[in-house]
């Protein structure tokens, strides 16, 4: 049986002695799309860094690809989120002093699955092939996100995980990067799990969950 | 005629080789070794500045009173860079002791350098002493010769002796009357001995005083020449045979292989008879390393025109003279068709 | 991914080449400064090894009179003929008016074996050696040099310590007119049987001399040197903290990020680890290239030091020492290392998700600087208890030490208790002083660098001025009178004095004999009673009418070094003659020995073999040039045998402003690199402050207000330290005078002070701060106002 794409099972984590999340359970299979969507503050954010590896549970289990990814030491989680996972930023993150080109490549790299045409591929499709020598600075937002969706699709993980993609973005640009975003995962038949408080943007995804207080509500 | 005073000379007046077109020629200002010598004494038992090179050099074979076997050696050599003299720091005249002291177990060495001039080394003939430091060999004769009786003392850093030697017969003449040719290209120097010593005195060793008696040779020689260019070490023997009569005898090696003799013989009464090349022959018998060479501490002496043929024992193997030039020199026995003492000196081994 | 990693952390510096110059400088800078200054030192101290090598008189023990005079040649050939082995030395100067040369004759023959030296090493020609006209072994620097004529031929041999030459004892004899040895050697190991050399002697006997008069003279020069070789290697490492911290600051994020895509932590300390030796690896080449430059340049200076303070011989020449440049390299990863502990420390421990709050780096508590400021008093408790109660140099030295390191502790603490107290007119300018507070803690090793400096400058610069205007004060009471004139010889000597008397108003022989006392190299003068003397020498301690006591010949004036060396006063006995009673002691700058005077007779009593050939003239000062070109001409003396006062008194300020010039380019260097250090921390803070400026500009302060703001503050900052700089410079130079120069050269210095170089340094020190200022303010005036919002945005 094959064990599904991701898998948290009765997550706890508190902060400071602030529960923030109080035992959520999420299940995600292969080629899924999933909105996690909620009010600040509710845990969003910290449920996608612990289904990331960015960071551990309290209690509970973080099951990637049916491995247990809570359970592992530093080195061990940094190698998970080299080679399964992909993670778009909100403030995309990307590496001031390499250019374009390096920062797509870069997590390609360290995980040394670099595919040089894939990358090439994925700065056309991205729209980035003019720009791949700039720095980031000269890009405007939409440019820079689009590089950070190219930097996690490269070494082309199971998992994206994407944390408000286009909060600092206008909406129509950030309904173009949602577009590009949801092709790409489809192509390459990754999950994605996403974080957004916005509803019409989790209307895109194949499937929506809503936090509130650390508990999972039907949306 | 000892080679390590060759080896001295050469080595001080390597200038003069390279300067000059050679050594041996009037050019230097030295005087040359002459045939037919007439010697008069005391002067000639001073020192003779105008010659490159001179030694008053006395060796003795002496016993305990329980009978052990010992020997001594006391030397003065004097090196000359100009055939001058003065009496201050500039004067050319270069003197170089080495005192020895061999006993069965043991074998002791020193050497002293000093410029002669200020009064540190020196030779005077009337009355006669030799002097370097406190190293002496005086004159203690009242009458007849200034050789007949003298006085001897030497001292390193670990043995001294102090030493009174009487004379029991008359000078004795090498070669052709003092005067001995030293290879076939005809260098020569002066050579005159007084082989008839009776020897009492002490030892001072690490263990304590020996007092001793025996007997001893001394040798008196100068020249300006060095050997030939071929001649690369000596084996110079002194012997006392129990008759009374003496013999010198040595054998100059060449690189070819071939051989340089002469000898002496000395009657008991101190008449001389000499021999030129070709009358005695050396055989190495037995080999000891000393100092990390090998030596050739055992021989056969072979000379058939006097019906000798005697096989030679060191009293020490290891009587290596542990000096800037070193060589062996120690007391030995013989026996074979004559037995008696005698001492050996041997260079040139590398 | 090792590669990776360091790819991306390293392609930082591409886009910023300045900060990697900043930390390449900062390397390179403490590197050069610090490994200049060792390898002056090795260097110096290779020359004293050789010196003290020279004729073993390193591992050999040597019999001399007890006066210092030459042993008789008889007493030599009494020893050697009591069976001692001992060999004699004749040792002397000869100089001219082309230069001198100390020569050194040995006896080959006798010389023990540690004796022999270079003197028979190779194919050296024995007879060549030992006959006239002999040969001189010198080294390659003393052959190039300034030689007396007519010497005997030359052989260049090394090991032959600076300006010295060996030879045989009989060309030194010729040479020096001297026959009986100076001192004889000992060799190791006596002959059987003889009783010890001690008992058959009246000559005294020195044991090996291991560490020389001279090294122990020079410890303390050198000591000097070190310390201001670790104050700048100190100061560079405040550069490279800065930059290091700097770059730690921008790349925050980077490293963030390269972590989230799941670059181990151990790979991105490795990749920092490898980045950052690699760096000190090309910034130390560049240091040790500098500090061989450095050191070179500064070296005449420093043998010029040596010889003026020291009387110490070593070649103005730098060898290149492969060891010292590995070991210089070490130092710089070292310093690198330490430096850079700090960011490490806070890569490790940077949370993977806290959020991305920009805080300065080096944000202290107000609890760290209350205990600084406890150490910082205790440290001045210390050094108020050595300065005391301390003996010996090693004291002065530590006092020195404490009263800087606790200056600098202090002075954050300070600082900020100033602010306090400043007034200030409205809304703005409290914000200022509220900010400039809230930034001492980021600045505060940028700032201790400059008061270091600044207070070594000042003190340094002190203690310098204060020599040079007493030296000069003094030179003039001394060099009284008119002409000094040398002739080739005493029976020259005498006949033109003989013939020049009748025209001038006094003729002053001048007499000096070596003699030991005291069992260290000592000079004693004869002077014939004139006004000159009586007038122009200030006494620092006397008994009653000394002059008129000297004058009798039955008493001596001594200097101040042998005075406070042997603690001697008037009253006092001098073991001259039967021994003298001192009756005066007379200051004597820069003279490294013991001196003595005593009356012309008394002195040709004690000394017949010395004549004198040197004499001072007292004539009217409108005659003395006739009188001068009327020597060289009548007289047929050479040009430099006469000289008047001021060419005397000009080459003696040369002499000492040469022996002051390696000082001198330390304090700039160190000044320059403090300046260095400041900026390196201004750009460090410049990013960081942009949160706490932006809401400035909100409310309407405009970007280039803001600007100079931060230039004024810089300024202001500087001015603060400088000011607090000032007390503890001249602490440091009171410590320098009254300490470290009384136990360095045993004479003690009135202090006194130069606002005039205060004043240059002032604003020597606001150049610096502006100028470091200057970039990041300048910046800051051109900043983009999307960078100002930016912060609002990221700041959530």
């Amino acid at each position: 049986m094959e064990s599904p794409l991701l898998d948290l099972r009765d997550i706890h984590k508190s902060y400071d002695e602030t529960p923030v999340l109080a035992g959520v359970s999420i299940g995600m299979d292969v080629g899924e799309t999933l909105a996690l969507t909620g009010e600040s503050g509710s845990g969003k954010s910290t449920l996608l860094h612990l289904a990331g590896g960015l960071d551990r549970p309290d209690s509970g289990q973080v099951m990637v690809q049916g491995q247990d990814i809570g359970q592992l030491d530093d080195a061990a989680r940094a190698s998970a989120r080299r080679t399964q996972i992909g993670l778009i930023f909100q403030q995309f993150n990307l590496v001031p002093s390499l250019n374009v080109g390096a920062n797509i490549a870069l997590q390609a790299r360290l995980s040394g699955r670099h595919d040089a045409a894939f990358c090439t591929e994925l700065a056309q499709r991205l729209g980035l092939d003019d720009l791949t020598t700039r720095y980031p600075e000269q890009l405007s937002g939409g440019q820079q996100q689009r590089v950070a969706i190219a930097r996690a699709l490269a070494p082309r993980p199971a998992l994206i995980l994407a944390d408000e993609p286009t909060g600092n973005l206008d909406e129509e640009t950030g309904d173009a990067v949602l577009s590009l975003l949801l092709d790409l995962v489809a192509d390459t038949n990754a999950g994605l799990l996403m974080v957004t408080h916005s509803t019409r943007l989790a209307a895109r995804l194949s499937r929506r969950i809503h936090l509130s207080r650390g508990i999972l509500e039907a949306a | 005629m000892r080679l390590l005073a060759l080896i001295l000379l050469l080595t001080l007046s390597q200038a003069h080789a390279q300067g000059f077109a050679g050594l041996g020629t009037q050019a230097d200002g030295f005087a040359i070794p002459q045939p037919d010598p007439v010697f008069t004494f005391p002067e000639d038992h001073g020192p003779h500045p105008e010659y490159r090179i001179e030694w008053w050099y006395l060796t003795a074979t002496l016993q305990g009173m329980d009978g052990t076997d010992y020997g001594i050696q006391w030397t003065l050599f004097r090196s000359a860079l100009e055939p001058e003299t003065s009496y201050d720091w500039t004067a050319p005249q270069l003197f170089m002791g080495h005192a020895g002291l061999t006993t069965p177990t043991a074998h002791f060495s020193a050497e002293r350098l000093a410029r002669g001039g200020i009064g540190q080394a020196g030779v005077t003939s009337d009355p006669f002493h030799a002097q370097i430091d406190d190293w002496h060999m005086y004159s203690t004769a009242t009458d007849g010769d200034a050789y007949d009786a003298l006085h001897l003392t030497a001292r390193g850093s670990n043995f001294a002796y102090d030493l009174n030697l009487t004379a029991n017969g008359p000078l004795i003449f090498h070669g052709d009357g003092g005067y001995s040719v030293k290879s076939a290209q005809g260098q020569a120097s002066y050579y005159y001995s007084q082989p008839f010593y009776a020897v009492t005195g002490t030892l001072n060793l690490p263990d304590g005083d020996v007092p001793v008696t025996g007997t001893a040779w001394l040798d008196r020689e100068w020249s300006s020449q060095p050997l030939s260019d071929d001649q690369m070490g000596w084996d110079w023997f002194s012997l006392q045979f129990e008759d009374g009569a003496r013999m010198m005898a040595f054998a100059l090696r060449s690189t070819e292989g071939g051989t340089f003799t002469s000898a002496t013989w000395i009657n008991a009464d101190g008449t001389t008879e000499s021999y030129g090349d070709g009358h005695i022959a050396l055989t190495p018998l037995a080999t000891t390393q000393v100092a990390g060479r090998t030596i050739p501490t055992q021989w056969q002496l072979t000379f058939p025109v006097r019906g000798i043929d005697i096989q030679t024992t060191p009293i020490n193997a290891q009587s290596w003279m542990d000096t800037s030039f070193p060589y062996w020199e120690g007391p030995i026995t013989f026996t074979g068709s004559h037995t008696g003492r005698g001492y050996l000196e041997m260079t040139g081994y590398e | 991914m090792l590669y990776t990693a360091i790819q991306s952390l390293s392609s930082h510096w591409k886009r910023r080449p300045g900060q990697l110059a900043m930390l390449a400088i900062g390397l390179a800078l403490a590197t050069a400064l610090w490994s200049g200054v060792q390898a002056i030192n090795a260097e110096a101290r290779s020359a004293y090894d050789r010196a003290a090598a020279t004729l073993g008189q390193d591992q050999l023990a040597r019999l001399e009179r007890a006066d210092g005079r030459p042993v008789s040649l008889d007493t030599y050939l009494a020893l050697r003929s009591a069976g001692y082995l001992v060999s004699p030395v004749i040792s002397g100067e000869i100089r001219d008016a082309n230069g001198r040369l100390r020569v050194l004759g040995i006896d080959p023959l006798t010389a023990p074996a540690a004796a022999q030296g270079p003197a028979l090493d190779g194919d050296l020609d024995l007879s060549t050696f030992f006959t006239a006209p002999g040969l001189l072994l010198v080294s390659e620097a003393t052959a190039n040099g300034p030689l007396p004529t007519d010497l005997p031929p030359i052989t260049i041999s090394s090991d032959v310590p600076p300006a010295a030459a060996i030879t045989d004892i009989s060309t030194a004899a010729r040479l020096l007119g001297q026959t009986d040895p100076s001192y004889l050697l000992v060799a190791p190991q006596q002959p059987f049987g003889l009783p010890p050399l001690a008992d058959a002697t009246d000559l005294q006997l020195r044991a090996p001399e291991t560490a020389n008069d001279i090294s122990r003279l020079t410890d303390s020069f050198h000591l000097n040197l070190t310390a201001f070789g670790f104050l700048s290697f100190g100061v560079g490492l405040f550069i490279v903290h800065a930059a290091i911290g700097l770059a730690f600051e921008q790349r925050r994020a980077s490293i963030r990020t390269l972590r989230a895509l799941g670059t181990p932590l151990r790979t991105v300390l490795l990749a920092l680890g490898i980045e950052l030796a690699a760096i000190a690896l090309v910034a130390g080449l560049i240091g040790i290239l500098m500090g061989y430059l450095i050191a070179a340049a500064l070296m005449p200076g420093v043998a010029g030091t040596l010889r003026g303070l020291y009387g110490a011989e070593i070649e103005g020449i730098l060898r290149f020492d492969p060891y010292w440049a590995l070991s210089a390299l070490f130092i710089t990863w070292l310093g690198a290392a330490a430096a850079a502990v700090q960011a490490m420390i806070r890569t490790a421990r940077m949370p993977l998700l806290a959020p991305a709050l920009p805080r300065a780096w080096a944000q202290a508590s107000g609890r760290a600087m209350r205990v600084q400021t406890v150490a910082a008093l205790a440290l001045f408790g210390l050094a108020a208890m050595l300065a005391l109660f301390g003996q010996g140099l090693i004291a002065a030295f530590l006092c020195l030490a404490a009263l800087l390191i606790g200056a600098a502790l202090i002075l954050p603490g300070v600082m900020s208790v100033a602010l306090r107290f400043l007034p200030t007119r409205g809304a703005f300018s409290e914000w200022v002083l509220a900010d400039t507070r809230q930034q001492i803690p980021g600045l505060s090793l940028a700032l201790m660098a400059l008061l270091l400096a600044l207070s070594a400058n000042i003190g340094v610069s002190t203690m310098v001025g204060s020599f040079r205007s007493t030296f000069i004060g003094w030179l003039d009471q001394r060099l009284a009178s008119e002409l000094y004139i040398t002739a080739a010889d005493p029976s020259e000597a005498a006949f033109l004095m003989d013939a020049i008397r009748p025209d001038v108003d006094a003729i002053l022989p001048i007499v000096s004999a070596d003699q030991r006392l005291f069992d260290r190299p000592a000079q004693v003068f004869g002077v014939v009673d004139h006004p000159t003397y009586r007038q122009a020498w200030p006494l620092l301690a006397q008994s009653e009418n000394p002059w008129d006591q000297l004058a009798t010949g039955n008493a001596a004036l001594i200097n101040e070094q042998l005075a406070r060396r042997e603690n001697l006063s008037p009253g006092d006995l001098l073991p001259i003659a039967e021994g003298l009673p001192i009756v005066g002691v007379y200051s004597d700058y820069g003279n490294p020995n013991g001196q003595a005077i005593v009356s012309l007779d008394r002195f040709a009593d004690t000394y017949p073999e010395v004549q004198p050939f040197r004499f001072a003239i007292r004539i009217n000062p409108e005659q003395a040039p006739a009188m001068a070109s009327r020597l060289r001409e009548e007289f047929g003396l050479p040009a430099d045998a006469v000289t008047n006062q001021d060419q005397v008194k000009a080459f003696s300020i040369e002499v000492f402003d040469q022996t002051f010039l390696v000082t001198g380019a330390l304090n700039i260097l160190t000044l320059g690199v403090a300046g260095v250090a400041l900026l390196t921390s201004l750009l460090t803070l410049a990013n960081l402050r942009l949160p706490q400026l932006a809401p400035l500009w909100a409310i309407g302060t405009s970007r280039a207000t803001l600007a100079k703001v931060e230039l004024i503050r810089a300024l202001g900052l500087a001015m603060l330290t400088f000011i607090f700089a000032l007390p503890v410079g001249l602490a440091l130079a009171w410590v320098l005078l009254a300490l470290v120069n009384v136990e360095a050269f045993g004479w003690r210095l009135p202090m006194q002070l130069f606002p005039g170089d205060w004043t240059r340094l002032f604003a020597l020190a606001l150049i610096a701060a502006g100028l470091a200022a200057l970039g990041p303010a300048l910046r800051l005036a051109r900043i983009p106002p999307a960078r100002l919002t930016q912060i609002f945005a990221q700041e959530r």
